[in-house]
């Protein structure tokens, strides 16, 4: 089967408010089969964010493309205007879930419209009604095993914080999606309300109504039991790239494996472990860095780390962007 | 700095204030070279058409009518500006305190202001003004104003002091040791800083416009002419029905001129504070 | 139980609003804390245990029952925040974005009952920012929004260093940051609790980080503490049904968790 998403050589960049020219995502590649679920994991800034916006070819200044492209089924995504993308890819091609559930839900109004408006929008052609678009939401929500007529007649202040990112991916899924991107849909919330969260994607991607995913959190746990490939993402680059499995039980890029280390679980011997603490920070994106982004802080760099910049080769099946890892 | 270079980069905002700035600059120098002294006494005959002499014309007790909007200017800029200070002022104090202390105090001040805007405040504005028969000067029709739109000012600001209350470095500062007067002081007043001077724009704005709706009908100040009272004594004499438009125009286009140059410094201005609209 | 406790709660209650608006953020709690220990409050979000750590730092007067910090009541909040101090969660709305960082760590110094000269709370500033690995030249002249989230949260610990408190309240200290420096910020806490023998109270979700440091557990839920014990025993032998359900409810590697 050929690939449904392909993402080839993207690099990102946005203006800061002194005109300065930040790198913010820097030669991403990969490639997507219908049905796969991809993670990308990183701390916070680490370009996570800017790559949502590129993925969907959503340019709005200050961010703009460097280079690389982005395709659906084919399809590019790039060159072309935010009315175009938000017209004809975004909710039925590319649909995305935001973070916070309380910023993308419109306070003022009930979530029965705020979800009327997004199928009205996109398929005013058809010549769906209002009240068409109500019957509709009606039958998917009741799909959720959500309580379908409080939920879609309250407003967003009125539901829990589960409640809210649940409808929030309702909505976003409402045209079945070919793709989806979620970016930290859980970081706002607890570990039970998460589980229900994820719980209701899992169910949805079950029901056929979407299948192909990208997942974004700092959380690599997390990742491990919802996605099939993670990406590791360090200032801006992919580090390391390969199954789940490779990733999180067989780290080999030094970051990865910092970040195994530094996991901490209520799990027996877990008490006597040191975790691994890793001073200083990513570097700053501003300036073009020649060598190896992570050289400043990694525990086995060697002098000429921060001379060459890193290329991504294989390394135990999977991609490492580090010359040293084996 | 940075905050008025940004607002320089907004064409909006430089008409805006080059409008705005103008008219006060002229309302404050103008007197030195034009004698306002003068400007209650019948200098020429009743509705004089607009000459070298008189440029503006002359109004139905022989004034000329340059000195008259200058003076009227001048009176309306006071009204805007005194009615917008106490009106910011108060509304600031009782939005700040409510909205920091909370409980009890905050729901008193909360239904009062609440009780205020519920109550049209121009229908108020009409009747006492009524029924100050005697003494109705420029200052207690400024006052008035300010007495009636002060609420506005409180519930926005009571709004964003709750929610800065929660934040983290209020409690911070609070554990710091600093005292409740310091941190309205250090760690609130800053943050609505200008928040309170965009809606203290818009009071001026209000207060100018509203000074002219009650003169116009008849209830403005006694001791002094403002806009509204040109436009009030111009429509008395019939000036709209004998096509004088030189007694009707010349105020409304002023007046126009200097709330619409507030609008745009004000929506300017939105946009250089509220970073979701900035594009 | 300890005996001669740094904190004691005994039937502890905060309540907010009355009527039918009335929450029971804190319901009847009761325990003790030691000197020099270190205790997690363990508990979802709206379970109350950011409000109970409101009470400890005596910003919130309980509604009812008695707190007691070394014996006595919270009676002067400024005696009080001379000994306990706090982190709190989101390291970027606790600065003043008016003011540079120096200035407001200088500014925190204005609680100590001991007054000092200019030179030393700067000379006091230098070296806790250096106790957080940061060159005080790198921060000078700096506003909040200029400084990471990583760099904030240091300089919430920078803080802490420069007062030296007997007790710290740390609320959510990392959930802000990944593991790396998660696993830095609890190492320079861990110093600062050697240095000056700190009670350290832990409040967060996170109950792998409170496994990991805590000498005792406290787990929380609904305003009320449903269990509490030593590590080994709450995290990895749970009573209460509530923990088991925390627990369950984590996504841990090495466990089966929900299946696609």
């Amino acid at each position: 089967m050929s690939a449904i998403f392909e993402v080839e050589n993207l690099s990102l960049h946005y203006l800061s408010r002194w005109g300065q020219k930040i790198h913010a995502v820097t030669d991403v590649s990969f490639s997507m089969k219908k049905g796969e679920i991809l993670g990308i994991a990183g701390e916070s800034g680490c370009g996570k964010s800017t790559l949502v916006n590129g993925l969907m070819g959503l340019f709005i200044p200050p961010l703009y493309p460097t280079s690389g492209d982005v395709r659906v089924n084919g399809e590019s995504l790039m060159n072309r205007t935010p009315q175009d993308i938000r017209s004809n890819i975004l909710s039925r091609k590319v649909s995305m879930i935001p973070q916070g559930a309380f910023n993308a839900l419109n306070p003022t109004r009930k979530v029965k419209d705020i979800a009327a408006d997004v199928i009205v929008a996109h398929l005013q052609k058809g010549g769906v009604t209002r009240k068409e678009s109500y019957d509709l939401l009606r039958e998917r929500f009741d799909l959720f095993g959500m309580d379908t007529e409080r939920i879609l007649n309250s407003f967003p202040i009125q539901l829990t914080a589960g409640e809210r990112q649940r409808s929030v991916i309702g909505i976003s899924t409402l045209l079945n999606p070919q793709m989806v991107i979620a970016d930290e849909p859980t970081s706002a919330l607890d570990v039970s309300t998460q589980k229900v969260v994820i719980k209701m994607i899992f169910d949805l991607l079950e029901k056929n109504i979407f299948s192909t995913m990208i997942f974004i959190t700092h959380e690599l746990p997390l990742l491990r039991h919802v996605a099939d490939n993670i990406g590791i993402m360090y200032a801006g680059e992919f580090v390391e790239y390969g199954t789940a499995e490779q990733i999180v039980f067989d780290p080999r890029h030094p970051y990865t494996k910092a970040l195994m280390g530094a996991m901490l679980s209520a799990e027996p011997g877990q008490r006597e472990k040191k975790p691994v603490a890793i001073e200083g920070a990513p570097p700053s994106l501003a300036k073009i860095i020649s060598g190896c982004r992570f050289a400043e802080r990694c525990p086995s760099a060697r002098p000429d780390c921060k001379l060459r910049s890193q290329a991504i080769r294989m390394v135990a099946g999977r991609q490492v962007r580090c010359e040293y890892a084996d | 700095m940075k905050l008025l270079r940004n607002l320089l980069k907004s064409p909006m905002f430089v008409i805006g204030a080059v409008l705005f700035f103008g008219t006060i600059l002229f309302a404050i120098f103008a007197p030195f070279f034009i004698d306002l002294k003068t400007a209650m006494d019948r200098v020429g005959g009743q509705y004089l058409e607009p000459s070298g002499s008189f440029w503006l014309g002359t109004d139905d007790l022989g004034r000329d009518y340059v000195k008259l909007l200058l003076q009227g200017l001048r009176s309306s800029l006071y009204v805007g500006f005194l009615a917008g200070v106490l009106a910011t002022t108060v509304g600031t104090l009782v939005g700040i305190y409510g909205g920091f202390k909370g409980g009890i105090i905050d729901d008193i001040l909360n239904m009062f202001t609440n009780l205020f805007i519920v109550i049209p405040s121009f229908v108020v504005l009409i009747l006492v003004s009524a029924s100050l028969e005697q003494g109705r000067s420029l200052t207690i029709i400024a006052l008035l104003i300010g007495a009636t739109t002060w609420p506005w000012t409180a519930r926005s600001v009571r709004a964003q002091a709750s929610s800065l209350k929660s934040r983290d470095h209020i409690s911070l500062a609070r554990i710091n040791g600093a005292n409740t007067l310091q941190i309205i002081y250090k760690h609130i007043l800053p943050y609505l800083a200008s928040y309170v001077f965009m809606v203290f724009i818009m009071q001026v704005a209000s207060g100018i416009l509203s000074e002219s709706a009650i003169s116009m009908i008849g209830l403005g100040p006694m001791d002094n002419v403002s806009l509204g009272v040109i436009l009030n004594q111009a429509k008395n004499a019939g000036a709209l029905g004998d096509g004088i438009w030189w007694g009707i125009f010349p105020a409304s286009i002023i007046i126009t001129v200097i709330v619409f140059a507030l609008f745009l410094i004000n929506n300017s201005m939105e946009g250089v504070f509220n970073p979701r609209l900035r594009k | 139980m300890p005996t001669n406790p740094i904190f004691s709660a005994k039937n502890v209650s905060m309540h907010f609003g009355h009527g039918k608006k009335l929450v029971k953020a804190v319901d009847d709690v009761t325990f003790d804390i030691a000197d020099g220990e270190i205790i997690s409050i363990v508990g979802g979000s709206g379970c109350g245990k950011s409000v109970l750590a409101k009470v400890m730092l005596g910003l919130y007067k309980q509604t009812s029952g008695e707190f007691k910090y070394h014996g006595n009541d919270i009676t002067n909040q400024r005696d009080h925040w001379n000994d306990v101090q706090s982190v709190f969660q989101d390291p970027f709305s606790c600065f003043n974005q008016f003011f540079t960082i120096r200035a407001q760590l200088k500014d925190a110094f204005g609680i100590l009952k001991t007054k000092l000269t200019k030179e030393e709370i700067d000379q006091r500033v230098d070296r806790a920012l250096l106790a957080v690995n940061v060159t005080p030249a790198d921060i000078e002249g700096k506003y909040p929004f200029e400084l990471s989230g990583g760099q904030m949260q240091r300089m919430l610990l920078a803080r802490i260093f420069a007062l030296r408190p007997k007790v710290l309240l740390a609320d959510e200290p990392t959930s802000m940051v990944d593991a790396c420096v998660r696993a830095n910020i609890l190492d320079y806490l861990m110093k600062l609790k050697q240095e000056l023998g700190m009670t350290i109270v832990f409040v967060t979700h996170d109950i792998g980080l409170a496994y990991y440091v805590s000498d005792r557990i406290f787990i929380m839920h609904e305003g009320k503490i449903v269990e509490s014990g030593v590590p080994d025993e709450v995290a990895l032998n749970p009573k209460s049904p509530v923990t088991i359900q925390l627990i369950d409810d984590i996504p841990e590697i090495h466990k089966e968790w929900i299946k696609r």
